[in-house]
């Protein structure tokens, strides 16, 4: 049986202040981040467990500070469990871990409202005439581009090499829904007026560990934020971010079942690229679907047909299943169809083709080329996300999109996390102990109770540390003091094999 | 694939297909003056100095 696919996403926002002299993105970033006024805990983010190939630490608490603490980097743990940060030259949100694709839908989207609020806050700290803008985009159309990454849970013992002969086709395919378009080609690809991704132009390699130049299809960063012997934390870089909520649902709702048929062991076959990395470009380049794409075998089929096999395949695994995954195999199999039929007619779900609708009118109506600055800002200004300049949320509200959220949704995901993993015991200890958490990280968590050393609490499982686990443990512990001492022993000391070990199986 | 060819032997009867036209022409010229509503409302919010903003949004590193 599968792991359940415990789901998160990372996105780095563009920046810009308009109108400020010397304008410093890394600077700016730190504004906004620090701007930030929602509940929260300004903390360390602890490096130690992230680098791979380490072996796994001891569980229980360890008397000592964190080695390798970055300093001075503005970094906030919410109440939701989520990281909100600076990475390099953008502000950074990374969703908490949430266990099924619609929470990570939801969670993603909050992210995106949090980031705005914290840029409507930067933009009382600037100067009257500078205004603050942030973008859900990927790319800046000059060659530079940025991540929104999404991450899998998966079991160890499968092999890596399994994940790559059944992923690096999907990946390539499922971008005819999971693209948010632009503008042009990039990075010396043949020229285009529009295309499906921001994201596409980019990838050079089919597998390696880069994510900044020479991006692979397949990226093998190892850092399994949790027990590395028993997971794996698959980091997908070649998506796009996406406004639109039910586009977010698909792109991760049918990888995950996807990864989950990979590990079940239920896909009858392997389809293989002859090059994936210019079916790529070419997938994002064809705006009609037509293109047949050459197979290993010799063959050739489209992007479509083989998001249709991959459709029948998982339709079947899913059946076994129950219901859980009615909702996404019914959202795919219906964007399918439209976009066989008329791919414009998905534009009330993909961003994509929304954007594409609006550029095409606006180029008509204006007798303008598809390379004038004017619609080049529509592309940008669709993907701003404050709420009044952004054309995704103007579209949005008139209904013209689809949502999957009311606002009272997100906004509580803005606040509280998911239930059912981990996130729930971080984002609650950032609730209720916000002076005695010191620093944080995916597994683990650090408290400075005043007396004596500082203590760490592991959190190696992902899929422990929910609300029916740790909820009683937390209502009990008025202080960090008293959820240290309910975890490990009360001495403040390290505890001894078998206490630690009770606290693993809590948290 | 198995799918699609089951999707074209679906295909309606004539009258029905008749009767589809109607309703998609229909469609289509609702959609058209939506989007020209559309439009009218993102030329009152889309950047003024359309030239400058696109060529000062420039991002370089991350990931």
């Amino acid at each position: 049986m599968a792991l359940p696919k415990v789901i998160g996403t990372e996105t780095e926002f563009g920046i810009t202040v308009r109108n400020q002299p010397n304008f410093n993105p890394a600077v700016s970033s730190g504004l906004v981040i620090n701007a930030y006024r929602g509940d929260s805990a300004r903390v360390k983010w602890s490096f130690e467990e992230e680098s791979p190939g380490r072996d796994v630490r001891g569980f229980g608490f360890e008397s000592r500070a964190p080695a390798d603490l970055e300093a001075g980097i503005p970094n906030v743990v919410l109440t939701n469990g989520a990281r909100l940060y600076v990475d390099h030259a953008h502000p950074e949100y990374s969703t908490p871990e949430c266990l099924n694709p619609l929470q990570a839908a939801l969670h993603d989207k909050a992210g995106e409202v949090i980031m705005a609020r914290a840029g409507r806050s930067a933009q009382e700290l600037v100067p009257a005439g500078q205004i603050v803008g942030l973008y859900k985009n990927n790319s800046d159309g000059k060659g530079n581009s940025y991540g929104a990454h999404e991450n899998y849970l998966l079991a160890r013992q499968l092999p890596f090499d399994e994940v790559i002969k059944h992923l690096t086709t999907f990946l390539v395919t499922r971008q005819v829904f999971t693209g948010s378009g632009k503008l042009g080609a990039e990075n010396g690809r043949p020229h285009t007026d529009f295309q499906l991704t921001q994201r596409a132009d980019f990838f050079e390699e089919e597998v390696g560990l880069e994510t900044t130049l020479k991006r692979p299809i397949i990226n093998t960063r190892d850092e399994p934020h949790g027990t590395p012997a028993k997971y794996r934390r698959l980091h997908v870089i070649i998506g796009d971010a996406t406004m639109s909520e039910v586009q977010t649902f698909l792109k991760v709702g049918t990888t995950a079942l996807f990864l989950a048929a990979i590990e079940d062991g239920a896909l009858p076959d392997f389809i293989t690229l002859q090059d994936p990395v210019t079916a790529c470009w070419q997938v994002s380049h064809d705006l009609d679907m037509r293109l047949p794409l050459k197979l290993a075998d010799g063959t050739t089929a489209t992007a479509l047909e083989l998001q249709w096999q991959y459709n029948e395949w998982l339709t079947k695994y899913a059946e076994q299943l129950g219901t859980e995954h009615d909702h996404v195999l019914a959202e795919w199999a219906s964007i399918l169809d439209d976009l066989e039929r008329d791919p414009l007619s998905t534009a009330d779900r993909l961003d994509w083709s929304a954007k594409f609708r609006l550029l095409d009118a606006m180029r008509e109506r204006d007798g303008l080329t598809w390379s004038d600055a004017k619609l080049r800002a529509l592309d940008l200004q669709f993907h701003d996300i404050d709420p009044e300049r952004g054309i995704y949320h103007r579209l949005a509200r008139r209904g013209a999109l689809r949502r999957l959220f009311t606002d009272e949704e997100v906004d509580a995901a803005t606040r509280r996390p998911p239930e059912e993993t981990r996130a729930y015991f971080r984002g609650e200890c950032v609730s209720r102990y916000p002076g005695a958490l010191v620093a944080a990280n995916w597994d683990s968590l650090v408290f400075d109770t005043g007396e004596g050393s500082l203590k760490r609490v592991p959190m190696m499982e992902p899929l422990r540390g929910g609300k029916d686990r740790v909820e009683e443990l937390l209502e009990s512990s008025p202080n960090a003091a008293g959820l240290l001492a309910a975890l490990g022993g009360s001495d403040g000391r390290a505890g001894t094999e078998e206490t630690t070990d009770t606290g693993r199986e809590r948290v | 694939m198995a799918e699609q060819e089951q999707k074209k032997q679906q295909t309606p009867a004539a009258k029905e297909s008749e009767t589809e036209e109607i309703v998609i022409e229909a469609k289509a010229s609702e959609a058209t003056e939506k989007i020209d509503e559309l439009l009218d409302e993102i030329d009152s919010v889309l950047e003024e100095n359309a030239e400058e903003f696109v060529k000062n949004y420039v991002q370089k590193g991350g990931e």
